[in-house]
C-alpha cells in the first residue's frame, strides 16, 4: 500500500542523516517513538519529537534506553509501527530487549548511530564498531535484519524498507549509521507519498477463538493481532507453544528457536541487497559498507587508475549476510579487501563465507574519523600483487 | 476441558467459581505454592473486574518476572509477560498507543522496586494512566528467597544470611512522593477492602498504586519461623489497623510490627496524555489534533 501522505514530507531537502532518518520513519508510518538522548543520534528524535505532533501520534522521553526499548514493543502491540534511536552506550542497554523483540516477534526498528566504543568511548565521533553486536548482542538464538545507509539520501530510502522489513519478518530490524552518515548534510529527495510503497502489518483474519498468536504458515511469520481486538492473547518472554503459552520443555525450546531463526534463514536469499561496481572479472573485491564504502569508492578508483581490475561491493543490508554471494565470488578473487571503522568485524564474514577459497584482508581502524583512502588502496595494491 | 479437568487437576465436585471466567483454564493449575497470597489477590482482581464495569476486551494486564510475574499469563484479558523489571515501560507503550485501553501492571516488589525502580518512580511522576498492583511478600520467591528492597529489618533471607541489615523502601510513601494520584496498602486478609481499592483504581485516571501485602510461606515465613501461610493473615488480621488518609511517610513497615493499611492517597492530576494534548492544543492550536481523545488512529 502507498504511504500515509501526512507523514511524507515531499520536496527536495537539505538535511543530515539524522533528519532524514527521521523523515524516512514517518513516511514509512511509524507513529510512536520512544527514546533517550544520546549523541549522535539525538536528532533523529529531537526532529520526531517536533513533526509528531502535526502529523498524529506519540513521542516519549523515556527515563533511559532500557524503558525506551520495551516502550516501543508495547506500542507495537497495541497497532503501532514503532522506533527507538540511540548509540552505542544506549544499544548495549536495549540488548534486553532485543531478545524480548526476537522472542515475540514484535516488529521494531532499531536505529544505532555508530560512535567509537567501547563504553563511552567517542561520542561525538564515528565508528562501525557495532555490527557484531547487534548480530549477537542478546543472549540466546534468533535471528535479526541490519541495513547500513550510506548518504541521508539513503537513510531516507532505506528507513522505509527498515520498516517494511520489520512487518514482514517480525524481528527487530536495525538501522546502523554511523557519526558522519548521521552529521553529514545532502541533498535528500523524497517523493510523492503515492510513489512510496510500505508494508502494512500482516493482519490475521481469523476470528477470536480460531486464532493462535504464534500459528505460522510456510512463511514460517505468524499473523499478528493487537491488544483491544478481543482476540485475548498471551505474549510472553519465556519459551512458548503456538498459544503463546509457557512452555518449559526441549519440544517447545526445539520448535521456537528452530522457527525464528529458520524464519530469516530461509528467506536470506530475498533479502540480499548489495551494490556492485565492477564486480564481474575483478581481481579483487572491496567489501563495505556505510560511510566506508564511500571512503573505499576512492581507493578503488585510484587502483582502476593504476590499471587493476578491482570490484566493489557495498553491502546495504549487512544482516543477513550475503554468504552465497561472497562463497561465489571467491575462486576468482585473489583477495577480498575488507575496510570497516572497526577491528575487523564484518571481514570475520567475509572469511567465513570464502572458506579458504580466497584470501581476505581486513583494513581494520579503531574510528574516531574515516580511512584514508591511501590505507585502503595499500591493502587493495597488496591484495593483487 | 472444564476448569476441575485441568490436568494433573480434578476436584470431586465440580464448582462453579464466579472468578473462572476470568481465568485462562487451560492453564490452571497455577504454579503457586500452598499459603501463598498471590492467588487470593487475583481473586481480588477479578471480583473488582466484575464490579468495574469495564469491557474486558480493552483492559489489558502486563508483568514482569517473578512468582506475581505469573498473573499476566492467568487472567484471560490481553496479557504480556515482559521482562524483569520492565513491565511499567511497557505498559506505558501500550497505553499511549490505544489510549481506549485500561492497562493494570501486576507484579512483585523485587520486580517493581529493585530492578523496575526507576521505571516506576518515572511513570508516577508522568502521571501515567496506568494501575500497578504490587503483591509484597517481602522477599525473590522466584529465585528462593533472596533480600528484596522491601524485606524488612532483621528476617534472614539466603543473600541476608545473618539477617537484614538493609533498610526497605515505605513503597506507598514513595508511590505519594513520585506523584501517583490513588496509593492504597491491603493484605491478604483484607480482600474486600483490596477487592474495592482495585476496583476504584480501574475507574481512575492516572497512576494508581496498590500495594498487596502477601505470605510467602515456603520462602520468608519458613526460613524466619512465622508459620505457614494461615498463620501470616493472623498476623495482619491481628496487626494490622486502617488509617485511611494516613500520611504516606507514617507507613513504613517493620518485622512483625503493625501494619498501617488504607486509602492514603486520592487526588487529581492530568495525566500524561491529558497534559500532552492540553499544552500542544494550546501552543500548536488548530495544527494539534489531539491524540486519542476522538479514535485511536488520530
Amino acid at each position: 500500500m502507498h504511504a500515509d501522505p501526512r507523514g511524507v514530507l515531499t520536496g527536495v531537502h537539505f538535511i543530515d542523516g539524522d533528519h532524514a532518518a527521521c523523515e524516512g520513519a514517518l513516511a514509512a508510518g511509524c507513529r510512536f517513538v520512544a527514546g533517550y538522548p544520546i549523541t549522535p543520534s539525538t536528532e533523529v528524535v529531537e526532529r520526531f519529537a517536533s513533526r509528531i505532533p502535526t502529523v498524529g501520534g506519540v513521542f516519549i522521553q523515556m527515563e533511559d534506553e532500557i524503558a525506551s526499548s520495551i516502550a516501543i514493543q508495547g506500542a507495537a502491540w497495541a497497532g503501532k509501527k514503532v522506533m527507538t534511536v540511540t548509540s552505542g552506550p544506549g544499544l548495549s542497554l536495549m540488548m534486553e530487549h532485543v531478545g524480548l523483540a526476537a522472542i515475540t516477534e514484535t516488529p521494531c526498528v532499531f536505529v544505532d548511530v555508530q560512535r567509537g566504543g567501547p563504553s563511552t568511548g567517542l561520542p561525538t565521533l564515528p565508528a562501525q564498531a557495532d555490527m557484531m553486536q547487534v548480530k549477537w548482542g542478546s543472549h540466546g538464538d534468533y535471528e535479526v535484519i541490519a541495513l547500513s545507509p550510506h548518504s541521508p539520501q539513503e537513510c531516507f530510502d532505506l528507513m522505509i524498507k527498515a520498516f517494511n522489513l520489520a512487518e514482514t519478518y517480525r524481528v527487530p530490524v536495525f538501522f546502523m549509521m554511523d557519526e558522519v552518515v548521521g552529521h553529514m548534510t545532502e541533498r535528500v529527495v523524497i517523493p510523492p507519498a503515492e510513489q512510496i510503497e510500505v508494508v502494512e502489518r500482516r493482519w490475521t483474519r481469523k476470528p477470536p477463538g480460531e486464532y493462535r498468536p504464534y500459528d505460522t504458515d510456510e512463511s514460517l511469520v505468524p499473523e499478528m493481532v493487537k491488544a483491544g481486538d478481543g482476540y485475548r492473547i498471551h505474549i510472553t518472554g519465556l519459551t512458548h507453544d503456538e498459544r503463546g503459552y509457557p512452555a518449559m520443555n526441549p519440544t517447545a525450546q526445539d520448535a521456537m528457536v528452530r522457527r525464528i531463526c529458520a524464519k530469516i534463514r530461509q528467506h536470506a536469499e530475498k533479502l540480499v541487497d548489495v551494490r556492485m561496481d565492477g564486480v564481474e572479472g575483478a581481481e579483487v573485491v572491496v567489501v563495505s559498507y556505510g560511510i566506508t564504502s564511500r571512503v573505499a569508492g576512492a581507493a578503488v578508483a585510484e587502483a582502476r587508475r593504476r590499471g587493476l581490475k578491482v570490484g566493489h561491493l557495498r553491502l546495504v543490508i549487512v544482516w543477513p549476510f550475503p554468504a552465497r554471494l561472497v562463497r561465489e565470488l571467491a575462486p576468482s578473487l585473489k583477495a577480498f579487501v575488507v575496510p570497516e571503522l572497526n577491528m575487523g568485524q564484518m571481514a570475520l564474514e567475509v572469511e567465513r563465507a570464502a572458506a579458504g577459497r580466497t584470501r581476505t584482508i581486513s583494513v581494520p581502524h579503531a574510528g574516531g574519523t574515516v580511512h584514508e583512502p591511501e590505507a585502503i588502496l595499500e591493502k587493495i595494491l597488496e591484495a593483487a600483487r | 476441558m472444564s476448569a476441575t479437568e485441568a490436568p494433573g487437576f480434578k476436584l470431586g465436585v465440580d464448582i462453579d467459581n464466579p472468578v473462572m471466567p476470568y481465568l485462562r483454564r487451560d492453564r490452571i493449575p497455577h504454579i503457586w505454592c500452598p499459603g501463598c497470597g498471590i492467588g487470593t489477590t487475583v481473586n481480588c482482581f477479578a471480583r473488582a473486574l466484575t464490579e468495574s464495569g469495564l469491557n474486558l476486551d480493552e483492559v489489558a494486564i502486563v508483568s514482569g518476572i517473578g512468582c506475581t510475574g505469573r498473573v499476566a499469563g492467568y487472567l484471560n484479558l490481553d496479557s504480556f509477560h515482559t521482562t524483569h523489571g520492565r513491565a511499567i515501560p511497557f505498559a506505558t507503550g501500550l497505553k499511549l498507543a490505544n489510549p481506549k485501553l485500561k492497562v493494570v501492571v501486576y507484579s512483585g516488589d523485587g520486580d517493581l522496586f529493585a530492578i523496575g525502580g526507576n521505571h516506576f518512580v518515572h511513570a508516577a511522576r508522568r502521571n501515567m494512566d496506568i494501575m500497578v498492583v504490587c503483591v509484597n511478600n517481602f522477599t525473590y520467591g522466584m529465585t528462593g528467597g533472596q533480600v528484596a528492597p522491601t524485606t524488612p529489618l532483621g528476617p534472614t533471607q539466603t543473600t541476608m544470611p545473618y539477617g537484614n541489615f538493609e533498610n526497605p523502601f515505605n513503597l506507598p510513601f514513595l508511590a505519594d512522593a513520585c506523584g501517583a494520584v490513588y496509593v492504597a496498602r491491603w493484605t491478604v486478609y483484607h480482600v474486600k477492602q483490596l477487592t474495592r481499592a482495585m476496583k476504584e483504581g480501574l475507574n481512575k485516571k492516572g497512576f494508581v498504586f496498590i500495594e498487596a501485602l502477601s505470605p510467602c510461606p515456603t520462602l520468608y515465613s519458613r526460613r524466619n519461623r512465622l508459620g505457614d501461610g494461615v498463620d501470616q493473615v493472623k498476623y495482619y488480621k491481628e496487626k494490622s489497623v486502617i488509617k485511611n488518609d494516613a500520611n504516606t511517610k507514617d507507613v513504613a513497615l517493620g518485622f512483625q510490627s503493625e501494619i498501617i493499611v488504607g486509602k492514603f492517597v486520592d487526588r487529581e492530576r492530568p495525566t500524561w496524555l491529558e497534559a500532552m494534548n492540553e499544552h500542544l492544543g494550546r501552543v500548536l492550536g488548530e495544527r494539534y489534533t489531539p491524540y486519542g481523545v476522538t479514535h485511536v488512529e488520530d
